[in-house]
């Protein structure tokens, strides 16, 4: 396992520079959460270290490294808010779209091996809708959707997972279920975790920064005591909670 | 049952504007050269069976080639404006020239150029399903779902295979919408092309018929030539619900 290291990133919209020199480490095997308001460009930086800005308007700095000297890309696994189910595949076609993306076969249906789909059952076992392998996304609700996805990430089997609100548009006590699952099921990845809800942060991150401001900074590393998936009963999760919706709040009537 | 009565709305009004008709041209006493009743443009429909499906059969194969021609390269014209973008700039222009030179006015060229058989009215049905085609293949291909192409990203996607599995199934919805367009144009295509020069066709049955006034027969092979259209439209638009089950929505 390797820890990823930003080194004085930045990123700028032509005149407007959304962050400049922040620095932050992914330690390996951990959940990095980053919380912050809307706007304040945390999505953009998780997008820049997944490689997935390309265009030509804007302006990167910094660099992105892994401390075994290997480059992060072709090394992440990407979650996004949306589930980004494709609606014309099957749950099992959907979990096993990586695979037959990457296959080179021009015309043929690229026919996934046995092995591959064992682990993609295996995978919906996991994530419990093993019975829904033939059903059309359209069909799930919103939580079984988001598992789908889930079990998409992990068939990737990648080292390091880059989460952008997962779990945002789920009720809430479908986003508590989800979010031990994927405690359970990424143990041992890497994680880093874009939300605007403290709860989930503090409950979930090994490390907690908060991105503020304009451009913004991070803040220094929030570590909340105990095991994750932190339970609810904790006093001073609570009280840390309380204390991060006082400082989102207030960001926003001064935004 | 309500699905029953949808069929049976249209259904109704049809047989009530049959009575209309009916009704008006024999109570009003208009000649039937003018408008012929619909109970003799029947009886006529009836005796010409075998000369109208004659001429349907020509319209009929003229279409189908037109559209399978037209789908065809309009798709070819969207691919090739995704994906060869410095291309745009020399196509699009092209694409709506296409457009704006009237079908009719290029009819007589064509007709000098490609003769009075079939050949004349295939082009003109596939000079005007290839633009509504050609469109919204285009905007299907365009607007893939950003999450989609992201995900294929990081997922280490070859184009070929992007292309494949992600951006050409989801531009299916909109190119389905640009197939329903297409079927009910293609006629207009063929029909003119008929008008302007040939020696078969439900077209070129129609302006024989209205020069010896016999417009009982010009009324039913444009009656024939409705029910083509709609059925080919049905039938179409059956199929693409078909193979296209999924809903369109980017939640």
């Amino acid at each position: 396992m390797f820890d990823v290291h930003l080194h004085k990133v930045g990123l700028a919209y032509g005149d407007l520079q959304v962050f400049q020199q922040l620095d932050l480490s992914l330690k390996a095997g951990q959940w990095t959460c980053l919380l912050g308001g809307s706007g304040v460009g945390k999505t953009t930086l998780l997008r820049m270290v997944a490689g997935l800005v390309d265009q030509s308007d804007i302006r990167v700095e910094g660099r992105v490294t892994c401390d075994d000297g290997q480059p992060l890309a072709g090394r992440i696994a990407w979650m996004s808010q949306q589930d980004s189910l494709l609606p014309w595949a099957t749950v099992l076609d959907n979990i096993t779209i990586g695979e037959r993306l990457r296959t080179r076969k021009f015309l043929r249906r690229s026919r996934l091996s046995s092995e591959a789909l064992d682990r993609a059952h295996h995978m919906l076992e996991l994530v419990g809708l093993d019975e829904k392998a033939r059903v059309l996304p359209q069909n799930l609700s919103g939580g079984q959707r988001q598992r789908v996805a889930l079990a998409r990430t992990l068939f990737e089997d990648r080292p390091v997972v880059l989460m952008d609100e997962p779990f945002g548009a789920l009720d809430a006590i479908t986003r508590l279920n989800l979010q031990d699952m994927a405690c359970d099921l990424l143990a041992g990845k890497t994680v880093m975790l874009i939300t605007h809800d403290p709860l989930e942060a503090l409950r979930l991150g090994h490390a907690v920064y908060h991105l503020r401001g304009h451009p913004a900074q991070l803040t220094d590393a929030i570590t909340p005591p105990g095991k994750i998936p932190r339970s609810l009963d904790n006093a001073e999760l609570m009280t840390l909670q309380g204390v991060l919706l006082d400082r989102l709040r207030h960001e926003e009537s001064v935004a | 049952m309500s699905k029953r009565f949808a069929v049976l709305k249209p259904l109704l009004v049809f047989i009530g504007i049959l009575l209309l008709w009916q009704g008006l041209v024999v109570g009003l006493e208009v000649p039937s050269f003018i408008i012929p009743d619909p109970v003799s443009v029947f009886k006529r429909m009836v005796s010409d069976a075998g000369l109208l499906w004659e001429h349907a059969l020509v319209t009929m194969a003229e279409m189908l080639m037109g559209l399978t021609l037209g789908v065809l390269f309009g798709v070819l014209m969207a691919l090739t404006l995704v994906y060869f973008v410095s291309l745009r700039p020399w196509l699009l222009p092209l694409l709506l020239v296409t457009q704006a030179i009237p079908v009719f006015a290029l009819a007589p060229v064509l007709m000098l150029w490609f003769g009075y058989g079939m050949a004349s009215k295939v082009i003109m049905t596939v000079l005007i399903i290839f633009f509504p085609v050609a469109t919204c293949c285009y905007d299907g291909l365009r607007q893939t779902h950003q999450g989609w192409l992201d995900l294929a990203q990081t997922m280490g996607g070859g184009s070929w295979a992007v292309l494949r599995l992600v951006r050409w199934p989801s531009a299916l919805p909109a190119l389905a919408s640009g197939l329903r367009v297409a079927v009910v144009v293609a006629p207009i295509g063929a029909v003119v092309g008929e008008w302007v020069g040939s020696s078969a066709g439900l077209g070129y049955l129609m302006l024989q018929a209205n020069a010896r006034l016999w417009v009982d027969l010009m009324f039913a092979a444009l009656t024939v030539l409705a029910i083509c259209s709609v059925g080919l439209y049905y039938f179409t638009d059956l199929l693409l619900k078909r193979l296209i089950p999924w809903q369109t929505s980017h939640h």
